[in-house]
């Protein structure tokens, strides 16, 4: 009777931060929308969110291409199909793997400092000092980040396809010697504007998910070191497992 | 003028706001003064719309707080100023910019004049020539005076001052107490200032209203709360540690929980 009553409990107890969290992100959202607007906010934080994010993707980016070149060879090799190398490391990296790592590496990055950073103003009283300026706080501060997020997502998993496929194309034709007319041509005959849609659609969705969890996370926090730093750890953990969840859920969406 | 009646504010079963009545008048420092865990908080955040009543009713030139809606009561606060008890500075922002922030917000000034007014600010606090360093290369006393200049940057008619003096030095604390009395006089505004510093409470304050556990055990100017007859206040002023105050605040009787439990 006391594991039931506790279990229910808990169960409630989650709906209910769900249920917060999407009044929460949808009212970001709406405020955004909203006047006043505050571009230099949304600059600055597309600046923190995707260009600082930037060399990090360049280098997941190219050994992730560089490592399918690779075992994509390996692979390929043994049924004498090497010709197809350049439309197995496209397909792989703008379907699946370019959404999803470069969600990954940009949460780890950017996600725990955005906790962070709202935790911080919130344990030095900066929300209740902006509501005390007439500055609403959602607003001044999550809004701009919600959406430099969806924005910046979209660019820099381009940025991480581009790339990736520049690493395949490295090992596989200077390194392996496949053919470069067969890499790039395959590969251009291959990839279908779906492939890419299905991709661009994914990153928006990561961009809103690391941004929401973030977000979230940061204002909730408890107002204590302890708080934040454990908001910090769970963003880590939460926006990299609802990555992979939604990443399935997303592809046999778009199949 | 701020006039508050009736204000109840309960926290799981404890009674923070209990029944209170009082006023703060225009052109005089209110010290709203009190123990730990006496109320004196929650009463500053309800008097400044941060959070709403259980009952009662807060009035601000004649409109109830309590009513209005977020834009209005947005309105309302933009001709109101706070000090944070930590300052509450932006941390990513210049000295310059936080205090130009609520300006650059609400206002259309021109930037030469927002210039103008922060270099004015910044000279009334004794501070000018940092206006380029960030929160953090300050000293707690120096952040305190920030967030005063940043507070009286949209000429406020109400500022209010969450503990201004608390873990500031002797000299620090007298600067400060000092620019409260100079800025409610300049201005003819209303002041009130929320404090368990007894010495320079009496210093700075033209009336003083004592909280007990969520209650008003008194209220008047300095002098009437200095021969004040009553026990509380006496030991409140004297920071006497045996009194009618007790030290703590426990359920159980001391002998019963040492010898049965």
């Amino acid at each position: 009777m006391e594991i039931a009553a506790s279990l229910g409990r808990f169960t409630l107890y989650r709906i209910q931060v769900l249920g917060r969290s999407g009044i929460f992100i949808f009212t970001a959202i709406l405020q955004a929308f909203l006047p006043p607007f505050r571009i230099s906010r949304l600059i600055k934080e597309i600046e923190f969110i995707g260009s600082k994010s930037f060399l990090i993707v360049f280098v997941t980016a190219l050994f992730t291409g560089m490592v399918l070149g690779l075992q994509g060879y390996y692979s390929l090799s043994q049924f004498g199909a090497e010709a197809a190398l350049g439309v197995m490391v496209a397909l792989s990296i703008i379907r699946e793997l370019g959404p999803v790592l470069c969600a990954l590496m940009v949460s780890g990055r950017a996600g725990s400092a955005i906790t962070a950073e709202i935790g911080i103003m919130k344990i030095t009283d900066q929300f209740p000092a902006l509501e005390m300026m007439a500055v609403d706080p959602l607003k001044y501060v999550v809004s701009p980040k919600v959406v430099a997020g969806i924005i910046s997502l979209p660019l820099l998993t381009a940025f991480f396809d581009l790339i990736g496929i520049a690493g395949g194309y490295l090992v596989g034709v200077k390194l392996l010697g496949v053919s470069e007319g067969a890499y790039i041509g395959k590969l251009a005959a291959a990839v279908t504007f779906r492939d890419i849609y299905g991709g661009i659609i994914k990153s928006l969705c990561f961009g809103l998910l690391i941004t929401w969890i973030a977000t979230f996370m940061g204002y909730t926090a408890d107002a204590t070191t302890e708080g934040v730093s454990r908001a910090t750890t769970n963003t880590v953990v939460l926006t990299s497992l609802s990555i992979l969840i939604v990443d399935y859920i997303l592809t046999s969406l778009l199949l | 003028m701020i006039r508050v009646e009736n204000l109840v504010k309960r926290y799981d079963g404890i009674t923070a706001s209990n029944h209170l009545n009082c006023r703060f008048e225009r052109g005089k420092v209110t010290v709203i003064l009190g123990g730990s865990g006496s109320g004196k908080s929650t009463l500053l955040r309800q008097l400044t719309g941060l959070e709403k009543p259980d009952e009662g009713a807060v009035y601000i030139d004649g409109k109830d707080l309590t009513t209005l809606s977020r834009k209005e009561l947005f309105e309302i606060r933009k001709k109101m100023g706070m000090l944070f008890q930590g300052s509450a500075l932006f941390n990513y922002m210049t000295i310059f910019e936080n205090i130009a922030f609520p300006l650059r917000e609400h206002t259309k000034i021109a930037d030469n004049i927002i210039k103008t007014i922060v270099t004015m600010k910044l000279e009334m606090v004794g501070l000018r020539g940092t206006e380029h360093l960030m929160p953090s290369q300050l000293s707690g006393g120096m952040m305190k005076r920030v967030g005063l200049a940043r507070a009286v940057v949209m000429d406020p008619t109400v500022i209010f001052y969450d503990e201004p003096t608390s873990g500031l030095d002797p000299i620090s604390t007298g600067v400060i107490g000092k620019l409260i009395q100079d800025l409610n006089k300049a201005l003819n505004i209303t002041s009130i200032v929320v404090s368990h510093d007894i010495d320079s409470c009496f210093k700075i304050a033209d009336n003083i209203i004592l909280l007990y556990y969520g209650e008003i055990i008194a209220n008047g100017t300095v002098d009437e709360i200095r021969n004040s007859t009553d026990e509380r206040v006496k030991q409140f002023i004297q920071g006497a540690p045996e009194g009618p105050i007790p030290f703590a605040r426990t359920a159980k009787n001391y002998l019963d929980e040492i010898l049965y439990d």
